[in-house]
């Protein structure tokens, strides 16, 4: 599914003194098969917009029988009609069937674990599944997807099944909180933070069990994340949110070119970006990818080059 | 003195739970101390029977030279403070000033002197103009400094920070550490730091691993993470830079381990020219 994005705008408790513009026209194209990565700080939107994704968050038109075009400043152009389109949905429509789409576009929040709340590790994934579930399932049917569900993240059925999800580790609790979402086989998953909080590790398993999910499971991968170095070694391409705007998107390899743009955003930059320009000031430059691999590939050829 | 020590202290959660079996641990008056290790290996127990939150099965602990015993529990929670890693979990009451107030409050301190104690706290974290604000409505760096802020009304000797910056974004995680780093300096208030991140530990006087509820590295932060094999071997991942230095030793390219970003680029351009 591809997701396209046309100036989309969002605030939250408008027409009272604690309006706050959380998007303000926001253009943005997710293209089907990306490993799509969002950054920008605290405030930025990036909630904001993915929440949109699966209709958490209506648009305006999608309320109403006849929608208007938002109201435009006095002595300012009108604004065009805000549009958001994910695969076959347009959810700028009234008809839109939203439970067909949330099906379809799983989202999975920050600290996922938290949302935990059945007796057993197989009641809490089966929950999203018979709750979607356009007839009812046979018991045969739930277990057969709660079991494929735990193993493609990496947990053993047999064995944890009929445990209480309390009684998991924090890593194999977000593990089962992944699975419960994953269940109906979305297209497109987006997850808030997936590594957060987890010892370095754990990171690392779960930016492994994405990829997984990725190929085997979900088309569309999307994440929000604050880790610059996660971005670099694991997205497509990333977009850049500040003051709710979309500010730029593209490739990792090319966005952590424009390091000092970032860092004036309030953002930070990878590792290898800042040893990149540690190395330049000392007239080496290294043409690479941003991930740790292609540093050191690219640092091992200059040599190889030289000698 | 040491304003904490544990002697051969053992715990355990029940039969075939995670348990400490034999943990020493001592910690000066006025140290910074970050906390490593990976997640299950004992930090945040650590934590808990450091303020009698968990009893002990067996040996010593020893809060600013008193043994933590029953009879003195409310003494040794007086004088460590806590903060925990959610920031949305910690406050009891809807507002700032009231939050920052409640473990005053509840020691029973004079009315005047609760106040002068919000006034000091605030300040010190920095949140005096949000004194009236609505705690739900704050970012997650100002909630946590919320946190310490209510600890730092009891004048504790101790806090320990239990993961409290693992929640928040790096602007977070920069204001929660200016505010110890600077408690630490100015109030002498001795700081455990209980954390994943490298920057952070980087930070402290001296630095311990822990594994399996024992602590099996000592030393200063730098020093203790140029020993990328050691760490591995507690399944704490090497931090980045020192993938880096391990993949261009690999590569034939003789650099020194350091964390340094400026250093290894003085490494990095005498190897290659």
């Amino acid at each position: 599914m591809r997701i396209v994005a046309e100036h989309l705008s969002y605030t939250y408790n408008p027409k009272s003194p604690f309006a706050t513009r959380a998007l303000d026209d926001v253009n943005l194209t997710i293209e089907e098969g990306e490993f799509f990565g969002i950054i920008g700080h605290t405030g930025s939107g990036k909630s904001t917009f993915v929440q949109h994704l699966n209709g958490l968050i209506r648009l305006p038109a999608s309320k109403k029988r006849h929608p208007k075009p938002p109201k435009a400043k006095r002595g300012q152009p009108a604004l065009p009609m805000p549009k958001l389109q994910v695969g076959e949905f347009d959810l700028a429509s009234k008809k839109t069937d939203f439970r067909a789409l949330r099906k379809r576009v799983g989202m999975v929040f920050q600290y996922p674990e938290y949302q935990l709340f059945a007796e057993t590790v197989e009641d809490d994934v089966a929950y999203g599944l018979k709750n979607f579930a356009e007839k009812k399932l046979t018991p045969e049917e739930t277990e057969a997807a709660v079991r494929a569900a735990l193993e493609i993240v990496g947990l053993d059925y047999n064995q944890v099944a009929e445990m209480s999800p309390f009684d998991l580790s924090g890593g194999q609790k977000r593990r089962v909180a992944i699975a419960g979402v994953i269940v109906t086989r979305p297209e497109v998953l987006i997850l808030d933070e997936p590594a957060a909080g987890l010892d370095p590790l754990g990171k690392q398993e779960v930016m492994a069990l994405l990829h997984r999910l990725h190929r085997e499971w979900c088309k569309t991968v999307i994440i929000v994340s604050h880790d610059m170095d996660e971005i670099a070694e694991n997205c497509t391409r990333a977009a850049v949110f500040s003051e709710g705007r979309a500010v730029c998107c593209m490739p990792p390899k090319e966005l952590f070119k424009r390091a000092e743009e970032l860092i004036g955003l309030g953002l930070d930059v990878p590792l290898t970006a800042k040893l990149c320009a540690a190395l330049k000031r000392r007239g080496i430059e290294v043409d690479c990818d941003f991930t740790v691999g292609d540093f050191v590939n690219k640092v091992i050829a200059l040599k190889g080059g030289q000698a | 003195m040491n304003a904490l020590e544990l002697r051969n202290v053992k715990f355990s959660y029940g039969e075939n739970a995670f348990a400490i079996e034999n943990l020493n641990f001592a910690v000066k008056e006025g140290e910074f101390v970050a906390v490593l290790g990976h997640n299950g290996s004992g930090k945040s127990t650590l934590a808990r029977l450091a303020n009698g939150l968990l009893e002990a099965d067996g040996g010593e602990i020893f809060v600013l030279g008193m043994p933590l015993e029953q009879k003195n529990l409310y003494e040794v929670r007086k004088n460590v403070g806590v903060v925990f890693q959610n920031p949305d979990n910690q406050a009891v009451a809807s507002l700032v000033e009231d939050d920052v107030a409640f473990g005053a409050e509840n020691v029973g301190l004079p009315r005047e002197e609760i106040g002068a104690r919000i006034d000091f706290a605030l300040k010190a974290v920095g949140m005096e103009k949000e004194r009236h604000a609505t705690i739900s409505r704050l970012s997650g760096g100002q909630k946590q400094r919320v946190a310490i802020a209510g600890v730092l009304a009891l004048k504790p000797k101790i806090m320990i920070l239990d993961e409290s910056t693992a929640m928040l974004d790096p602007r977070g995680r920069r204001e929660i550490i200016d505010v110890v780093l600077r408690l630490n300096k100015e109030e002498h208030i001795t700081v455990i730091l209980i954390t994943h991140f490298m920057e952070e530990a980087l930070l402290c006087g001296r630095a311990v691993v822990m594994n399996r509820g024992e602590i099996v590295m000592e030393g200063a932060p730098a020093e203790i993470f140029e020993r990328h094999e050691e760490l591995l071997t507690y399944n704490l991942a090497l931090p980045r830079i020192g993938q880096i230095c391990k993949g261009l030793r690999e590569g034939g390219i003789a650099v020194e381990d350091t964390l340094d970003i400026e250093k290894l680029a003085e490494e990095i351009a005498r190897c290659v020219s």
